[in-house]
């Protein structure tokens, strides 16, 4: 009768299946995101983090290294505590603050863990850690943190910290992720790639409580993390110590290199701060500290300050008017105070005479030459022509731009050109001649540089004509073995055939204006400078010294700039004589006068409001 | 040695290899189910969800024994005292019952758990059998709808009350047998549309709706205006057709539990429904399918089922441990598989000579078919998660025997098809 209905309910259980069949399909092979959240759901990666590199100085003595922390780990969904109170007591957290952090980590996950507390020290953990047990579904997950040997070189150095918001969307390489630490200045930052080393990620396969059943295909993905190269500075840690001990209490900077490589010994910029406050559970607190501080710490002055060069920069003078050719080494010229005050008497000088004396007229008078060669009959146009030529040949000297020292932040100084004495004096005002000018033949007016940049001039008249970058690290260092950094020689005019009258017109300048820079047995070469305060009457000028030693065959240039502390031969020279004496002897050889009691009682900062000693 | 050659006699070898393959991968498919790569056990480890049905598997030889030695007619004989046990049993669950996931449906013996709707089904299924079967019963008459709709109705609303929705839906199946033999189609138009707008209310705002009915209504009323007595059943079907959609919102927000009301909305309105907690179930198992791609991880290589993000994994989720390990084609040789049994077992009803044993057969089909496609749909999302296990796949003994039991009653009455003549 209703034989015809079993071909309908064939023809429906049939459809079905192909309706199943069709959806299983699109769902299995059409669509493939669902792979895709299949891993989200399994795979558990698991970073290992690198050793980050460490610091050595020259003689191979540590200067930063890792220490382990450890952070509180919690499972909420594991917590069973017998007595809040007792677990409050020894984490030293109130109950108020220990149930919104249980919160937060509920909120986050119960099955996953979470950081209940940070940074836990190494000494804090000894204590804790045999009360531990007593606290389920916590567990202590040991990092480590950076550690300085010494408080010194905060600056030079740098900080670590958590990478900004910023810096994540900079790192095009895709490799940081939020909370990751990163070296924020200084060395941390510079060489942040090579000591940072390479992640390890392992993939864990995890079941839906989170729990770990193995690895990934066998591990087949994972790779092993590659600790962090080793820096091997330049630095010389005792020397560093002993120029930080001697700007104690002073604005200023301290920095020595050795000519020969380029090798930054000492850099040392007063005042700063211990690194060790910029590290671990505090570091917030003292990073306000520090940041707001009137004397600023963070500012490094050996390598952000400008001054005017004052009279050091008259070895520049007479180094390019010789190698244009417009004065000769044994030139005697006669020179009458007409132009500038002048320490010096009026009377004939050659280029040592006239550095030893440090003689302004005699300057005035080089530095007319170089710039007025009279190639147009119009001073003006004479001085533009001539300016331009002076300014290149000055920035062959490293001055007018950064260095390019392996620290960020470098000032770059300033080299008045043409261009800019257009602008300062613009045409409707009437132009501009040497008379207008001529104050920067005694290294003032607008000129500027950095206590590095004058530090790399000494190098390089103590290498009689080149110099080689500036630099903090000399090589890395990787399971033993080491891989040095090349530099090269930067030369800076047609020959060194001047250079021995300006060494030795250092030389002379060293017993006649620098008497307190003089060593017994080490011969040093030397120029005193005053840079001037630009605030007058205030306070006192800033006291410059730029040396190297010895003289002859020299092993150490230094730049030392002693802010508020008046006329170069006093703090200045001093301190850069007792480095030098340091650094070549080994000590301190004592004399009828006590330099270093000198240096050290001379406190210029007391008394400059907000600073504290 | 004949005795035991007539035990088997001229039984359907094509439907006891479908079933023993079926029995046998999803023997598999459990240990692949609990398998702990970590742990490296054995499939015969009774430890496991796997060794425990190896012995289910081995239990229920026993009952096809007994089946094949007990006499074919006995089914026919005594439907009314088996459907009134079972009816005395459900009712008893009710009372001495325990609770399991809300639901009151089992019997509780130490170790042994027994629930007796799963035995109901073929019970009712005989009931129906033999009074369809009996003289004088004419599926197009009214008074015989309704003593079909009244053995139906009975061990439905039982289990209503216990309440297990899923085995009442398996219930409604068994329309499809009476549709075979001459049910009225209005009973299947009914319910489709029934369905449609079950959807249709949990899709489109009630507003919506009412505007939609009202505009319906209204065109065929226009189409109706030269024949006025036609607009009185016109009106009727409306107000009914409104009167269903306030009930079934009104089931939906009052009625149901809230969680019942998150499965129909995870289907309908996945927006609605949070992946991490009601659609968990739903999304990890599609997960688990979507994950296996045309040709599968592998034996033991799949990767959701096992680390526990498919909740009920060997038992109502199997599927889709199947599916994650063995793909799209895996999924084509199950449902070629279930289809195949399906469709051979309707080629066997139609095969009797007896009405009971038609009837009966088309009964074991539209079961089995239930159970397939409605396990299959919700693992993959087509149909709100109810707990109903893939026949001869998924865990468990109750299940297992109670489909084995049901398929070789068929087998042992089809092997005496032709003595059946002798009777009338």
């Amino acid at each position: 009768m209703f034989e015809n209905r079993r071909y309908i309910i064939q023809a429906i259980f049939i459809g079905v299946g192909l309706v199943f069949l069709v959806k299983l399909f699109a769902l299995q092979v059409a669509d493939d995101t669902y792979h895709i959240k299949a891993e989200r759901n399994i795979i558990h990666r698991i970073i290992e983090y690198p050793f980050r590199g460490l610091m050595y100085d020259r003689n191979d003595e540590l200067i930063v290294y890792n220490e382990p922390i450890y952070d509180l780990m919690v499972v909420p969904r594991d917590v069973y505590i017998a007595d809040t109170a007792d677990f409050c007591n020894l984490f030293k957290i109130t109950e108020e603050d220990f149930l919104a952090r249980m919160q937060k980590a509920r909120k986050y996950s119960s099955v996953k863990p979470s950081a209940f507390l940070q940074k836990i020290s190494h000494e804090e953990f000894a204590l804790i850690q045999d009360h531990l047990y007593k606290f389920n579904g916590f567990y202590a997950n040991p990092r480590t943190i950076r550690k300085y040997s010494q408080p010194l070189l905060a600056n030079e150095i740098g900080y670590t910290g958590e990478i900004s918001p910023k810096e994540l969307e900079r790192d095009t390489t895709g490799y940081y992720k939020s909370g990751d630490y990163v070296g924020v200045t200084g060395l941390e930052k510079y060489y942040e790639e090579q000591l940072r080393g390479v992640r390890g990620v392992s993939r864990k396969v995890v079941n839906v409580n989170g729990i770990e059943k193995g690895s990934f295909k066998n591990g087949e993905y994972d790779t092993a993390a590659v600790p962090g190269k080793n820096l091997i500075t330049t630095i010389d840690l005792k020397l560093q110590a002993y120029a930080e001990k001697l700007l104690a209490g002073k604005r200023g900077s301290v920095v020595a290199i050795e000519p020969s490589t380029g090798e930054v010994l000492v850099m040392a910029s007063a005042p700063s701060y211990d690194p060790n406050l910029l590290t671990g559970r505090e570091f917030g607190k003292n990073f306000k500290k520090i940041e707001s501080d009137t004397t600023s710490p963070l500012f490094n002055r050996a390598i952000q300050a400008q001054y005017p060069p004052g009279s050091i920069f008259k070895t520049v003078q007479a180094l390019i008017a010789l190698d244009e050719g417009v004065i000769s080494a044994d030139e005697a010229i006669m020179v009458y105070n007409i132009h500038m005050g002048d320490h010096a008497p009026s009377g004939k000088y050659d280029v040592t005479r006239g550095i030893e004396n440090s003689s302004n007229n005699y300057f005035y008078e080089v530095m007319r030459r170089t710039v007025n060669q009279g190639l147009s009959s119009s001073i003006f146009t004479d001085t533009h022509l001539g300016m331009e030529k002076w300014a290149r040949a000055v920035e062959g000297f490293g001055f007018g731009s950064p260095l390019g020292i392996d620290i960020k932040g470098e000032a770059p100084g300033l080299v008045p050109d043409t261009e800019f004495y257009h602008k300062m004096y613009p045409k409707e005002k009437g132009s501009w001649a040497y008379s207008t000018i001529y104050s920067l033949s005694i290294g003032q007016g607008e000129l500027l540089v950095t206590p590095l940049q004058v530090a790399n001039l000494a190098a390089t008249i103590a290498n009689r004509g080149y110099y080689i970058k500036p630099h903090l690290v000399s090589g890395f260092k990787e399971n033993g073995v080491v891989t040095p950094i090349e530099y090269e020689k930067h030369y800076t005019g047609k020959g060194d055939e001047y250079y021995p009258a300006i060494i030795e017109g250092m030389k002379l300048a060293v017993e006649k204006t620098a008497k307190r820079a003089v060593i017994k047995d080490i011969p040093i070469a030397g120029k005193t400078g005053t840079a001037e305060n630009g605030v007058k009457n205030e306070s006192l000028d800033h006291s410059v010294f730029m040396a190297f030693a010895p003289a002859d065959d020299p092993k150490i240039a230094i730049a030392v700039y002693t802010e508020n502390a008046g006329w170069g031969g006093g703090a200045s020279a001093s301190i850069a004589s007792l480095i030098i004496e340091k650094y070549i002897r080994g000590e301190i050889k004592k004399t009828w006068w006590n330099r270093e009691e000198y240096v050290l009682k001379k406190l210029y900062l007391k008394g400059l409001e907000g600073v504290e000693n | 040695m004949r005795k035991e050659g007539s035990l088997f006699g001229s039984i359907d070898w094509l439907i006891v290899i479908i079933y023993f393959t079926l029995v046998v991968l999803g023997w598999f498919n459990i240990f692949a189910s609990v398998y702990d790569p970590v742990a490296n056990q054995s499939i015969l480890d009774m430890n496991l969800n796997s060794g425990r049905q190896l012995v289910f598997i081995g239990v229920a030889l026993v009952p096809i024994l007994v089946i094949l030695l007990l006499d074919f007619r006995i089914y026919e004989s005594f439907a009314p005292l088996f459907y009134g046990i079972m009816i005395l049993l459900l009712a008893g669950v009710l009372v001495f019952g325990r609770e399991v996931n809300g639901a009151k449906a089992w019997f509780e013996i130490g170790a042994f758990r027994f629930q007796p709707a799963e035995f109901t089904k073929m019970a009712t299924a005989m009931l129906l059998a033999r009074y369809v079967s009996s003289t004088g019963v004419k599926l197009t008459d009214f008074s015989s709808q309704l003593k079909v709709f009244l053995i139906l109705g009975l061990p439905i609303g039982l289990i209503m009350l216990q309440p297990d929705f899923g085995s009442v839906i398996i219930f409604a199946s068994l329309i499809i047998p009476m549709y075979r033999e001459g049910f009225p189609s209005i009973y299947l138009i009914l319910g489709l549309t029934i369905g449609v707008l079950f959807v249709l209310t949990l899709l489109v705002p009630q507003n919506y709706l009412f505007i939609g009915i009202g505009a319906v209504t209204l065109i065929a009323a226009i189409m109706q205006w030269k024949k006025p007595k036609r607009l009185i059943p016109v009106a009727l079907i409306a107000i009914g057709i409104t009167c269903f959609v306030l009930a079934t919102d009104f089931i939906l927000n009052e009625v149901i539990y809230e969680y019942q009301k998150k499965r129909v909305e995870a289907i309908f309105r996945p927006e609605l429904v949070d992946p991490q907690a009601e659609g968990w179930n739903l999304e990890q198992s599609k997960i688990a399918i979507g994950s296996g791609g045309f040709a599968g991880k592998g034996f033991l290589e799949g990767t959701q089922t096992k680390f526990g993000y498919v909740p009920e994994q060997s038992t109502d989720f199997i599927f889709s441990t199947l599916a994650e390990e063995h793909g799209w084609i895996g999924s084509l040789v199950l449902v070629t598989l279930f289809i195949a049994l399906i469709l051979r077992v309707i080629f066997i009803a139609e095969r009797q000579k007896s009405k009971f044993a038609r009837v009966y057969g088309y009964s074991v089909a539209s079961i089995l078919f239930f159970h397939f496609s409605i396990n299959i749909a919700m693992t993959i999302g087509l149909f709100p998660v109810v707990g109903i296990p893939l026949p001869f796949f998924s865990y468990g003994g109750s299940s297992l025997w109670s489909f084995t039991i049901m398929l070789f009653i068929l087998l042992k009455i089809d092997m005496h098809r032709s003595q059946v003549l002798m009777r009338f």
